[in-house]
């Protein structure tokens, strides 16, 4: 983008004055790459004129792996580690594909459980992706306050399966465990104790004139461009683009619950700017409790384990899966020829389609907005790497 | 121009309010949790470290094939049909000698799926987090209650005891063999109805199935 | 004070040398204190708990258990940087910042030197701190520090003028720019303070002030040189040990240099707010002192409640808000006066 450089200048002898770009590494090592990525910045000055992300970093052979499992069901801790901070989705997610392929139908308790823990985890997940955000554009409390409200989420899940962050809960067939005595008490506490402190985070960072001025009309991702690269979840509704897989190609129970799609409108700038992405994720923590607070009102009964076979040796054949998970939409592949074991485990990350954009719109700006978008991307790299 | 003001406006009041927001905070009660000294209980599904009572252990090898990252290694021996290995405690009789259980705890996700399979539940997920080691060959923790000199004298007896089996079953066939072969072969006699083959020996249970 | 010493010694040198050392007495342990008080406070603000084990009570001793371990640290120098510089940028940054406190009066019988032009000398010596920034940035051999010092440059230089417009409107008002006279002018019940003069210009010169001020230590919002999330640290990433030590200690000196400049040229300096009510050389120390502290503790609010600004739009405030601003409280002053 040429017209934001400097035209060259030149000396009064005629001669023209060149400056030199500089490439500059945000290394694996960084405060605010999110993980182990690298962005290779080319600047001019505080002009960035090109990003080429390397990745690769924390890959672990998940796909591999998968392969040389005795049964389905050992690969569900394998999923838990692909987006770490939204492991209930991923699970769920493999666990459809699998369940696609068997065509079995698991009891109407299980969808409800499941739907109930997706959705905490995705607050969950947002939390993180708010408060780090906050944290990369400098305003070090609101950090505190989201981490503060997910040990409540995490208090609640290590009580239904007794881990904090990789949970190995939602199987193929069911769930592993039953809630516990006193969970939809603790949930409902939870919805009521956490809807004023989304208030109190809008009040000290989403509407502060200058974190507006730091995201608002930066990174904007026009409609078209999301679409083509591909983008899911925040990434496309923070665009305009009004496209939520709950709804639009559903799955599990999300047709009983009565929720809204949340898109950006470039309410403070332009729509598809990091402010749009960011309200996008704060409105869509809204929305989830209000699904957890109908799915813990209308729960019913039942066996949480019978439908989850013993043996798991689906006919030969391959299927897709997506399901939206709090990052965009998380696909499965699975080629199955007949025996325990899967033949080949795909999983189409969202962000690693998110990422791609970002050379696309860091363009033109400034090392400080690189850092803005990478963090409005909202990336893991356990689920970019694999 | 408007703007400006606006601008300036907007960005002073929304200073203030935050500012407002941290001052409250600074009254309310820290949620920190001064650990080492004060250590929340965990809730009772806590997934940490395993432990097995090997008194209940039969050698199945269900929790070796069911863990993900392969942490479990298990050994077992076939028992004499003199030995007598005692009762589980959910009442079956052990047949066989677990010679070797050891669980690299550096390895184990703490997925729990080894719990789930264990058919007399001697396996579990404990609450105890705090197992750091210097060294990290101590994190191999070996379950089994046989010591090693017990181990070599049970598989020599058992190497005994095969090859006695052996011997025997080599006998039988070849007794087997001169039966049949002292039974004259008829010319032209109908077909005789195949003789029923003796059956297989079952292989020792301690083979994965 | 300097007669006290007077009568100690007639050696010259050793009086002013003493003079010199005792806002040093002051300085280390008030940035001692003042890192603890913001781990504490941003430990607060965050509903968390801060130091609580070092020391016993809420963890008074860690910053001095941080000194002790920043003294016995490695000192590593990157094998490609300039070893001369690289050694005396942190010297040059806290002598900035501390030759500062030459003029500043502590209390009715304390200052350093008496000179008819401490407000100009105090603003023109803290800008001394530019070169030793950007000596440290070029010294350290790397892309990061480089761009931490370049902005840290931009910014601190760009700050310099409002702070100076803000402060002559105060001197329009007071006729002088001794510091010492214009605390004495202040003195009575604190509606003699100069921010209450001349209602409302000198009270908004002394919002720019602050705000502007704020740019001159790096304290959030304008902490770009020193981001940590995107520069690890800025100019002092390359730096261990006692020199880092060092670039704390100035910058904690010069937050509490520019808060008692405030304190003293709009809140009264020494004086009691109550007038002769607990007045006094003594008193007077202690009023100066814990409006300078009061200051410091605003300016750590302030830090841990905002996002920080980006370069251009720091450089916006400073040249198209805040510099306006101040020449149109000067204008009111002037004004004012000439009526």
């Amino acid at each position: 983008m040429s017209e934001i450089l400097t035209p060259p200048l030149k000396t009064s002898t005629g001669r023209t004055l060149r400056t030199e770009e500089m490439v500059v590494n945000m290394g694996p090592q960084h405060p605010s790459t999110h993980g182990v990525l690298r962005l290779e910045l080319v600047v001019d000055g505080e002009i960035v004129v090109d990003v080429i992300p390397h990745i690769g970093y924390l890959h672990r052979c998940f796909e591999k792996h998968s392969e040389a499992m005795t049964n389905y069901q050992q690969v569900i801790p394998y999923c838990d580690r692909l987006d770490y901070l939204a492991s209930m989705n991923m699970d769920w997610g493999y666990a459809l594909a699998v369940e696609k392929l068997l065509a079995i139908q698991v009891p109407e308790r299980v969808e409800y459980i499941r739907v109930i823990m997706a959705e905490l985890q995705r607050i969950a997940s947002h939390l993180i992706a708010l408060g780090t955000y906050g944290l990369d554009v400098g305003a070090f409390t609101p950090f505190l306050f989201m981490f503060r409200d997910r040990e409540r989420i995490l208090d609640l899940f290590e009580m239904t399966c007794g881990a904090r962050l990789l949970y190995n809960y939602i199987w193929v067939g069911g769930v592993s465990h039953d809630l516990p005595p006193g969970f939809i008490d603790k949930a409902r506490a939870f919805c009521k104790y956490f809807r004023p402190n989304i208030k109190e985070c809008n009040d000290l960072l989403t509407f502060n004139e200058i974190f507006i001025k730091r995201t608002a009309n930066v990174g904007v991702l026009p409609r078209e461009v999301a679409i083509a690269y591909a983008c899911s979840g925040p990434m496309l509704r923070g665009s305009g683009v009004d496209f939520d897989l709950r709804r639009d190609d559903p799955y599990g129970i999300y047709n009983k619950f009565q929720w809204n799609v949340v898109t950006g409108k470039g309410e403070v700038g332009t729509v598809g700017d990091c402010w749009d992405r960011y309200m996008v994720r704060v409105r869509e923590m809204e929305q989830s409790l209000d699904i957890i607070e109908q799915a813990l009102d209308q729960i019913p009964d039942g066996d949480v384990q019978s439908s989850i076979p013993k043996r798991i040796r689906p006919n030969p054949g391959d299927v897709y899966v997506r399901t939206e998970s709090p990052r965009g939409e998380i696909g499965f592949y699975i080629i199955s020829d007949g025996s325990q074991t899967p033949y080949r485990v795909k999983a189409r990350s969202p962000a690693f389609v998110n990422l791609s954009v970002c050379p696309e719109i860091c363009r033109g700006s400034m090392i400080a907005d690189v850092v803005a978008i990478v963090g409005s991307i909202d990336i893991v790299l356990g689920e970019i790497d694999r | 121009m408007k703007k400006y003001f606006n601008d300036i406006f907007r960005s002073v009041w929304s200073v203030l309010i935050g500012m407002k927001i941290t001052f409250r905070h600074l009254f309310t009660p820290a949620v920190t949790v001064q650990y080492p000294d004060v250590r929340l209980k965990l809730p009772e599904r806590a997934r940490n470290r395993l432990y097995v009572n090997m008194d209940d252990c039969i050698g199945c090898f269900q929790c070796d094939m069911a863990c993900p990252v392969d942490c479990i290694m298990i050994e077992t021996v076939k028992a004499l049909p003199t030995d007598d290995l005692g009762m589980t405690s959910t009442g079956q009789k052990k047949r066989l000698w677990v010679t070797q259980f050891d669980i690299d705890i550096a390895k184990c996700c703490y997925c729990g799926l080894c719990v789930y399979p264990c058919p007399t539940e001697c396996i579990k997920m404990t609450d105890v987090y705090e197992f750091s080691e210097f060294n990290r060959s101590n994190l191999i923790y070996n379950y089994a209650t046989v010591t090693t000199a017990e181990v070599v004298d049970i598989k020599a007896k058992a190497a005994v005891y095969e090859k006695e089996q052996a011997a025997k079953k080599a006998a039988a066939a070849a007794e087997a063999a001169k039966a049949k072969a002292a039974i004259p072969a008829p010319a032209t006699a109908p077909a005789q109805p195949p003789r029923p083959t003796p059956p297989p020996s079952a292989p020792p249970p301690e083979n994965k199935s | 004070m300097e007669q006290i010493f007077r009568t100690l010694t007639e050696n010259d040198f050793l009086i002013y040398f003493l003079m010199s050392v005792i806002p040093l007495l002051w300085v280390v342990p008030y940035a001692l204190f003042a890192v603890w008080l913001e781990r504490k406070v941003s430990a607060h603000m965050q509903d968390r708990l801060g130091p609580m084990r070092v020391g016993g009570w809420h963890g008074w001793a860690q910053t001095v258990a941080d000194i002790l371990k920043l003294i016995q640290k490695e000192d590593i120098v990157p094998a490609a940087a300039d070893k001369k510089l690289h050694f005396l940028a942190p010297w040059v940054v806290f002598i900035g910042s501390y030759a500062a406190f030459a003029t500043i009066p502590f209390s009715s019988a304390y200052i350093g030197s008496n000179i008819s032009i401490g407000l100009f000398y105090v603003i023109a010596v803290s800008a001394i701190v530019v070169v030793g920034i950007l000596m440290a940035g070029w010294s350290s051999n790397n892309k990061w520090s480089l761009f931490g010092a370049m902005r840290a440059a931009a910014q601190i230089v760009s700050y310099e003028i409002p702070t100076a417009l803000a402060l002559l409107a105060v001197v329009m008002v007071a006729g002088t720019l001794n510091l010492q006279e214009i605390n004495q002018h202040q003195a009575g019940w604190f509606w003699n303070w100069y921010l209450f003069r001349k209602f409302p210009f000198v009270f908004i010169a002394f919002i720019i002030y602050f705000v502007a001020s704020l740019a001159e230590t790096n304290r959030t919002p304008f902490d770009i040189p020193e981001a940590e999330s995107e520069l690890v640290a800025g100019y002092h990433t390359e730096y261990s040990g006692m020199k880092f030590a060092l670039f704390f200690l100035a910058e904690y000196a010069n937050m509490f240099a520019v808060s008692a400049i405030g304190s003293t040229l709009f809140l009264g300096g020494w004086n009691s707010p109550f007038g002769d009510l607990l007045g006094g050389p003594v008193w007077g120390a202690f009023w100066f002192l814990s409006k300078g502290m009061f200051f410091v503790f605003v300016q750590m609010w302030l830090r841990w409640t905002l996002p920080r600004l980006r370069v251009d739009q720091l450089m916006y405030v400073s040249w198209k808000v805040l510099t306006p601003w101040a020449f149109a409280c000067i204008l009111g002053v002037g004004f004012w006066m000439m009526m």
